[in-house]
């Protein structure tokens, strides 16, 4: 089956989709997109969250064919310019990266979690990410790298105005 | 390019690409014309094999190829320490999801639907799934020399030594998934010579390569192995998983051949930490002074060896704790069963025993009435003191003093129920309570184990050290076959790179097996002995840069070229003065030099009492856990951990928080919710929606204190980091349940049910409840 797509503000048209690959499937090895994981392909780890018109999904769980004339965002797509958007700017600085591989994810999820809460206490933070795994960190410097990103953010805003 | 100098929170290199998701981990790989392998797996944990007929898969859309045993080149089994596992089964599979036949398609999906088409003819037979009776002479042998795969003794003092106070306990261990995020995957690539390229993540590439060497009947410079990016490790990548399988079809198609697990196949694709059944008896004195231990540690090592041998040894080395204690006898064994084959996991051995001798000693502290971090600092060990094994302790041991300050760490607030907060009640926001029958209760253990490779192994690791000038400045590439996993070596071979040669641009090369071997990214050893290594080589080009510029400027500052050395990318007098800039001196000139690192060597435990200097370091941990338990429920919330930890010298002080707080994440979950649930050798739970791990919500804060004691004889007096935290934190929160509820909680994971008393059932070990044993210990049952 034929997909067409916008996907980080691209318009995509992909060929041959099996009607049972998943949206992860198609972004990876369809489209070359790599940077949604594939940790547990069953919506448990959060390692493939992506925006599916503006919804923070796990890209497993959606099928390659439900993402036709849909708009999807995914880690590649939250750059700034050539620059890192701060959430990746943060996590970097805040020890939140071990092996990385639930880090796209993360990245995804602190994106959408501080567009809808700028300044989040600590159990929003928890709340919010309760759905990504990670196996590395302990979470400590997650949390760390979502307070650093959203006052930085909220400090731009604020400069802005 | 890092900048950096040991000892500074250095920023990773690879974050940036992992933030940006571009960082290429091995199941991202691609390359024209790429076939995908698929395995085909044993739906028995023990049955006999009739035949094996490929017709109709070789028939299947899209399948280039179909493998089985008779299909291996060289040599059909392998192993870390045993050879003893088939490359694919040959005649008989011993446990549920071993690998029988391969196939290799155009599409993944269709190598997974011509996987099913392969039709094996199987007689069942009855699995041997209790190590117990695995033991017993009558059981059936799964393996030619029988089922013990090692047994080790100890024998430390007077073997009949009697006390005033005697406590005694059982103790069962689950068996716990590494659980890494990323799944076993490579690719393979034929280079048309009968040679073969693999892009693979693993802990240790050399050794990967010498199995595949024996195994592909080819010489070990015609199997080369890259690094590919890595999602973490934990143990589950020391064994061969896909490697074999994707070379195999690869050489066969000539085509390159990428196998990628999917979640379910990895539980059945990696080891796990054993499952382990301890039985101890602790002796003392009405002061509280250690007189005897007896233990007795059962490990389930699966039907594979694996690194069982190592694991057990470990499990009986520390098989005390970190405590001094005159007598001693401890008896351990690790058996082949048909359940999944068990092997490395962070911790090794030291886990499972830190649970038994840490709930003893709040046992023996209940039967003294004595305060149990006080008992454990009467009997904590010190610098000089010797292990049961007779091994000194040299350098720092600071056990008292961890225990000491994770006790004066100021306790969290009492769980206040005016107004309620759901999120902080065991239940969270399922509204389970509203802090009616929650119970706080604290707990503390302390742990060790040794760090390196142990019992006379020759644990070395490689490095290659290049200076040169690269667009007008000095420039240092550092090449090891190290296997970054997440832990941050790269980062740390760069810093060292940097401090030692005082060259702020260096890059560390991509880990291949073009350079020596590393030694495996395991036993908190690499930065340590691959940074070891790297600190040799740059001193050696130091040496031959500093040779120049004696030449070169020596003779008219002598008494100044005494004290020359390399800052801020130039040359320095002994007196701070730049003599000359590095770019200069250098020119065109690229000095390179290779050293390998060799530790100081240790020996093998004397069969019969286990007396050995058997391990290069040793490392110390100690937590204190607070937890908040819905008695009625059983559901449990802990509210803070707190650690101490001695590193030696913290190379990068970030990265050493990560580790501390990464490793006291898994002691949680084996402690609460993580257990590979095996039922006559099947596993019920392969996935993540069933194997709990913990999420944000589960991990509490963690208040740290990291200690820089230094070791006497590593480098930079470092030691080894990652495996305490995952020793002492799981007993902690245990301990700390057992005094909010009373309970004896012999077994981890701790389940509900376990904590709620619904009366005595009757059931197998695992399955149904277990009576509760008076606090302060009644005999083993």
């Amino acid at each position: 089956m034929k997909v067409g797509c916008t996907v980080n503000g691209e318009a995509r048209i992909v060929d041959q989709v099996w009607e049972g690959e998943s949206l992860l499937s198609v972004l990876r090895e369809r489209m070359g997109l790599f940077g949604s994981k594939n940790a547990c392909e069953q919506g448990e780890c959060g390692s493939c969250s992506v925006y599916l018109d503006g919804t923070l999904v796990c890209a497993c769980l959606v099928l390659g064919g439900q993402a036709n004339g849909r708009e999807i965002v995914t880690v590649e797509g939250l750059l700034e310019g050539e620059g890192l958007h701060p959430v990746q700017e943060a996590f970097v600085e805040a020890g939140a990266v071990q092996c990385g591989f639930c880090t796209p994810g993360l990245i995804v999820a602190t994106h959408d979690l501080l567009r809808r809460v700028p300044e989040p206490t600590e159990m929003q933070v928890r709340e919010a990410l309760a759905g990504n795994i990670c196996r590395c960190t302990g979470y400590a410097k997650i949390i760390d790298a979502v307070h650093l990103a959203a006052r930085r953010m909220v400090a731009l805003q604020r400069a802005a105005i | 390019m890092v900048n950096g100098r040991v000892g500074d929170a250095v920023r990773r290199p690879d974050a940036v690409l992992k933030v940006k998701g571009d960082f290429p981990y091995s199941s991202d790989l691609q390359v024209e014309g790429m076939l995908w392998g698929a395995t085909v797996r044993s739906p028995h944990p023990y049955a006999r094999i009739v035949s094996i007929d490929v017709t109709e898969a070789l028939a299947s859309p899209g399948v280039r190829a179909v493998l089985t045993h008779q299909d291996v080149p060289g040599r059909k089994v392998y192993g870390l320490e045993i050879p003893d596992q088939p490359v694919l089964a040959i005649d008989v599979v011993r446990y549920w999801g071993e690998a029988v036949a391969l196939v290799a398609a155009d599409h993944p999906e269709q190598a997974r639907r011509a996987a099913h088409k392969v039709n094996i003819d199987y007689q069942v037979l009855v699995p041997l799934t209790d190590p117990e009776v695995a033991l017993t002479p009558d059981a059936v042998r799964l393996h030619p020399d029988g089922n013990i795969t090692r047994q080790v003794k100890i024998r430390h003092g007077d073997q009949d030594a009697h006390a005033d106070v005697v406590v005694t306990g059982e103790y069962e261990i689950g068996m716990q998934d590494q659980a890494p995020l990323g799944p076993e995957s490579g690719l393979a690539v034929p280079d048309g010579e009968g040679g073969v390229d693999l892009y693979i993540a693993t802990q240790w590439l050399h050794v990967d390569r010498d199995q595949l060497a024996a195994c592909l009947a080819l010489p070990p410079e015609k199997v080369r192995l890259t690094l590919a990016g890595v999602g973490g490790a934990f143990g589950a990548r020391e064994d061969l998983s896909m490697q074999a399988h994707a070379c195999m079809l690869a050489l066969r198609t000539g085509r390159p051949v990428k196998i990628v697990y999917s979640r379910p196949e990895s539980f059945v694709g990696h080891v796990h930490r054993h499952p382990g059944r301890l039985r101890y008896e602790h002796g003392a004195s009405r002061d509280g002074s250690l007189v005897y231990v007896k233990a007795r540690i059962l490990l389930d090592g699966g039907a594979y060896a694996s690194s069982s041998t190592a694991v057990i040894a470990n499990a009986c080395c520390f098989a005390l704790g970190p405590y001094e204690c005159p007598n001693a006898t401890i008896d351990g064994w690790v058996v082949y069963t048909n359940n999944p084959p068990c092997g490395a996991m962070r911790g090794f051995g030291s886990v499972q025993n830190c649970y038994a001798h840490e709930a003893q000693m709040d046992k023996l502290a209940h039967a003294l009435d004595m305060d149990p971090v006080d008992l454990r600092i009467r009997n904590a060990m010190k610098t000089g003191c010797t292990m049961v094994t007779g091994q000194l302790l040299e350098g720092p041991v600071p056990v008292a003093e961890l225990l000491r300050r994770v006790r004066d760490v100021a306790m969290p607030p009492a769980l206040t129920t005016d107004p309620v907060h759901l999120t902080d009640m065991p239940g969270g926001v399922s509204n389970t309570t509203h802090g009616e029958a929650v119970r706080r209760g604290v707990g503390y253990a302390v742990g060790f184990k040794n760090i390196g490779y142990s019992e006379g192994f020759d644990d070395y690791s490689t490095a290659r050290v290049r200076l040169s000038v690269a667009g007008g400045r000095p420039r240092v590439e550092v090449h090891t076959a190290s296997a970054e996993v997440g832990q941050g070596l790269v980062t740390v071979q760069a810093q060292i790179a940097g401090t030692e040669l005082g060259v702020s641009d260096v890059v560390v090369l991509d880990a291949d097996t073009s350079v020596g071997s590393a030694g495996s990214s395991s036993a908190s050893r690499q930065t340590y002995i691959t940074g070891g290594a790297v600190k040799a080589a740059c001193e050696a080009v130091r040496q031959r840069v500093l040779g120049l510029a004696q030449a070169e400027f020596g003779g008219r500052q002598a008494e100044a070229a005494a004290g020359l050395r390399l800052e801020h990318n130039a040359v320095v007098s002994g007196d701070g003065v730049v003599v000359v800039q590095l770019a200069t001196l250098l020119g065109d000139e690229v000095i390179e030099e290779t050293r390998e690192f060799h530790p100081r060597q240790t020996s093998r435990l004397d069969p019969e009492t286990g007396q050995a200097n058997a391990h290069l370091q040793y490392a110390f941990a100690a937590h204190r856990a607070v937890v908040d338990v819905d008695t009625e429920l059983g559901l449990v919330k802990v509210v803070e951990l707190a650690t101490a930890q001695d590193v030696g010298k913290a190379i990068n002080p970030q990265a050493v928080e990560g580790q501390l707080e990464g490793g006291a994440a898994q002691g949680l979950g084996l402690a609460l919710m993580e257990e590979i649930q095996v039922r006559d050798g099947v596993i019920k739970n392969a996935s993540f929606t069933d194997y709990l791990l913990p999420t944000i919500l589960d991990m509490p804060p963690l208040r740290m204190q990291v200690l820089e004691l230094g070791d006497p004889h590593s480098p930079y007096g470092l030691k080894g980091v990652g495996e305490p935290p995952t020793i002492s934190s799981g007993p902690a929160i245990v301990a700390a349940i057992r005094a909010a509820t009373g309970r004896a909680l012999a077994r981890v994971p701790v389940r509900p049910h376990d904590i709620v008393d619904t009366g005595p059932r009757g059931g197998a070990p695992g399955e149904g409840l277990r009576p509760a044993a008076a606090h302060g210990g009644s005999p083993p049952a």
